[in-house]
């Protein structure tokens, strides 16, 4: 498998790396639910979490994902962080690098923060907790590895997603996983609520909720932002929403039933869910949320090995470039 | 200057006067005086053998920064670049701090412009004051002044209603409103063309049909007001069909393209590339073709190059937070003259978009050889290649799309009235 020096989205794995951090991390569930949680995996690493827009769960679950396998781990939200005294995330990153973490994990409204401090921060791993309307990998294989629990492999499924499709980083991420392996995502939005040209990833696009729940294994929803409504126009009321888009057990039905819910959380109930199908079997929103935990640790296991060796072959290169050029120096 | 220099053997072109032959070009004096036979002898000759020979170029859409951000260019630095780019004449637009909305800020930078005596400037002068949108500059003045057209570029003349005035104003005195078009209803928050490489990268898109309905408005009101108008940058295929439409029916609209809009697309920008983000932004081949349609059938009449100079500051903070804008003077002639290579043009014909073509839409008394006028020369290796540096570059702004790149085309000489200004790769004085 190619190693992993970082995690920036789906886009950068292919099917065997996707695979293999489901894999693994559907291995640390189970240090998850033992009385004693904690395992020496990442004893020595310092993990940072920085964290520029507001999380519950996905810092939670990176803090508790390093801390359960021993490593230091640090959070800093950019309520107290330095970016308040008008420090640019350059500076940010740089500053918090100098003091050699083995990871970084950044969440931040700018689309493409890891590649922009990947150029300025070389031997730290960064993680993209998610950046903008761009990526959120660590969510995808999160709900991958749920996924494999009720179906063993996602390939051939139909996964429907609904909602402000547009700003959703989650989709885009889905929607890269979903060629890479296999199944096929529905796309439910109104045209205000989808960005341009989503046909391009190959998923099938639908206005109409109730047209495209048959035939869906799962149905995922989306958290719709309220502000959007006054914003951008993007849609008339909430009232209207939820009667258009909103997922309930009526609606539920109609996708059969072998259906499955996922939200990534936090759930708007009477908004994009209704409380009796947030709260039904069908549900999977907090086996998601425990999952999260075990796949983080899967990363974070995953990025730190893979970067020491790195760090030792490139010792090892400097060495050897360092020999060869005494030897030219001789000749 | 004085006495009498001879640049010999080169090949002149000089599509103003239809000359295009290899011969040997007189100056005397600083001015030209004579191509081929002359009777004297020369104080110093340039060799132009394989050669092409022209009139100095003239970038007639370049941001000087100059006053208010000096950090990002200068009069000075800007003109250095300009001439190291075998530019001789140009245009720098209002969107300085001040603002060119009033007399004695085009006079400030005209007087600057001559006491770095490399390259000839002629501020644009603002529209409306501020740059708001809102209440007319004296135009009349600012002309007096002079500033040879007006706009209130960087940002578009938003209100039909006072573009309408404005046109009509303008056109009373037969100035020229140039206009950045640009629909900010539809562009809010964008930083790259909308489409398919905006919905992967997660970054908001400025939709093509803000450029386009900007444009289309403006044609109507050109038509009622008689106005001569002008789009900056026109980077779509929408938007160059609209002024080949009105171009047939006889009104008054010309345009401008950038190199980089016939040069470059938005794949560009994949990898969130910030040296790849401009306003308008770079567009999908089909428009890139359509420009270079526009360029090839005469459309588009002007090759400018939006030099706009930022800091690296402005631009090492991610793709939707950079600011708008590359540099472009020192790689205008070589990302043009792929147009020649291509079969587009005519050597003749690209020069033209860079010398007499918007000399006379803004009534430059450069931008040709002919017998008499202040000597002002490009002298280019049509075949001679090099590679972009962004630290070599000579302007203060290094935010250049084509670092690392090979260009095929080199200016070995820049004269200004008949002195050298760049000669060997080096700014002279």
């Amino acid at each position: 498998m190619r190693p992993l020096k970082h995690l920036f989205g789906i886009a950068d794995l292919d099917r065997e790396q996707i695979e293999y951090l489901v894999n693994l991390g559907d291995s640390f569930i189970e240090i998850n639910r033992r009385p004693l949680k904690k395992a020496p995996t990442l004893r020595g690493k310092t993990i940072i979490n920085l964290f520029f827009e507001n999380s519950t769960r996905t810092r939670t679950s990176f803090e508790l994902a390093g801390k359960r396998l021993s490593a230091d781990v640090i959070n800093i939200s950019a309520s107290t962080s330095a970016t308040k005294k008008g420090e640019t995330l350059l500076d940010t990153g740089q500053t918090l690098a100098a003091m050699q973490p083995h990871v970084l994990v950044i969440r931040h409204s700018l689309a493409g923060t890891c590649e922009l401090l990947a150029d300025y921060l070389p031997n730290t791993a960064l993680v993209n907790a998610g950046d903008g309307a761009h990526e959120h990998p660590t969510q995808i294989l999160t709900d991958l590895l749920t996924l494999k629990q009720v179906w063993g492999s996602p390939e051939g499924k139909v996964i429907t997603i609904v909602g402000d499709i547009a700003h959703s980083r989650v989709a885009r991420s889905h929607l890269l996983a979903a060629k890479k392996l296999g199944y096929t995502m529905r796309v439910v939005a109104p045209k205000t609520l989808l960005p341009s040209q989503i046909e391009r990833y190959g998923c099938e696009v639908y206005h109409d909720f109730d047209a495209a729940l048959p035939g869906s294994d799962a149905v995922y929803m989306l958290r719709v932002q309220t502000e959007r409504l006054t914003d951008s126009c993007a849609f008339p009321s909430i009232r209207e929403y939820h009667e258009t888009y909103g997922l309930n057990a009526k609606r539920l039905r109609a996708a059969g039933s072998d259906c499955i819910v996922m939200h990534p959380g936090p759930m708007n109930r009477g908004v994009e869910i209704a409380t009796d199908v947030a709260d039904s079997v069908k549900s999977h929103v907090l086996q998601q949320v425990e999952h999260g935990v075990a796949v983080r640790m899967a990363v974070l296991a995953a990025l730190c090995g893979g970067h020491a060796d790195e760090k030792k072959e490139g010792r090892r290169k400097q060495l050897a470039d360092e020999a060869m050029r005494a030897q030219g120096t001789l000749l | 200057m004085s006495g009498t220099l001879l640049i010999k053997n080169g090949h002149i072109i000089d599509p103003g006067n239809e000359v295009d032959e290899v011969a040997d070009l007189w100056i005397r004096d600083g001015r030209v005086a004579a191509i081929g036979d002359y009777e004297g002898a020369p104080d110093e000759v340039i060799d132009a053998t394989g050669k092409v020979v022209c009139p100095g170029l003239i970038d007639m859409h370049v941001h000087l920064r100059e006053p208010g951000q000096e950090w990002k260019e200068d009069v000075e630095s800007g003109s250095r670049a300009a001439v190291a780019g075998g530019v001789t004449s140009m245009c720098c637009m209002p969107n300085t701090g001040p603002h060119i909305d009033h007399a004695g800020i085009a006079l400030q930078i005209i007087a600057r412009a001559r006491q770095v005596n490399l390259c000839n400037v002629h501020p644009i002068g603002a529209v409306t004051k501020n740059l708001d949108g809102k209440e007319l500059t004296e135009m009349r003045e600012l002309s007096r002044a002079g500033c040879v057209a007006f706009s209130d570029d960087g940002l578009p003349i938003w209100h039909a209603g006072v573009m309408r005035k404005a046109l009509e104003y303008a056109s009373s005195f037969g100035f020229l409103v140039i206009q950045h078009a640009e629909e900010k209803d539809l562009t809010a928050g964008g930083a790259i063309n909308e489409g398919w490489i905006s919905t992967q990268l997660g970054v908001s898109g400025m939709p093509v049909e803000g450029e386009d309905s900007m444009i289309a408005r403006d044609i109507m009101l050109a038509r009622r007001a008689d106005a001569r108008y002008h789009v900056a940058h026109i980077s779509s295929k929408g938007g160059v069909e609209l002024v080949r439409q009105a171009r047939k029916q006889g009104l008054k609209v010309t345009t401008e393209a950038a190199p980089h809009h016939f040069a470059l697309t938005e794949e560009e920008v994949l990898g969130y590339n910030v040296d790849a983000k401009m306003s308008p932004p770079l567009r999908t081949e089909e428009d890139r073709l359509a420009v270079i349609e526009g360029l090839r059938d005469g459309t588009i009449e002007v090759i400018a190059t939006d030099h706009a100079p930022h800091h690296e500051d402005d631009k090492r903070c991610g793709l939707s937070c950079a600011a708008f804008g590359i540099v472009g003077l020192e790689t205008m002639l070589p990302v043009s003259l792929d147009l020649v290579r291509a079969g587009v043009l005519s050597m003749s014909d690209m020069i033209a978009k860079v010398t007499c073509n918007p000399a006379q839409l803004l009534g430059l008394a450069s931008g040709t050889l002919s017998e008499g006028v202040e000597a002002d020369v490009c002298i280019f290796d049509a075949e001679a290649t090099w590679t972009v540096d962004r630290e070599a570059m000579v302007s203060k702004g290094k935010n250049t799309p084509w670092h690392g790149k090979q260009m095929t085309g080199l200016v070995t000489h820049t004269l200004k009235a008949g002195r050298i200004v760049f000669a060997e790769g080096e700014v002279c004085g």
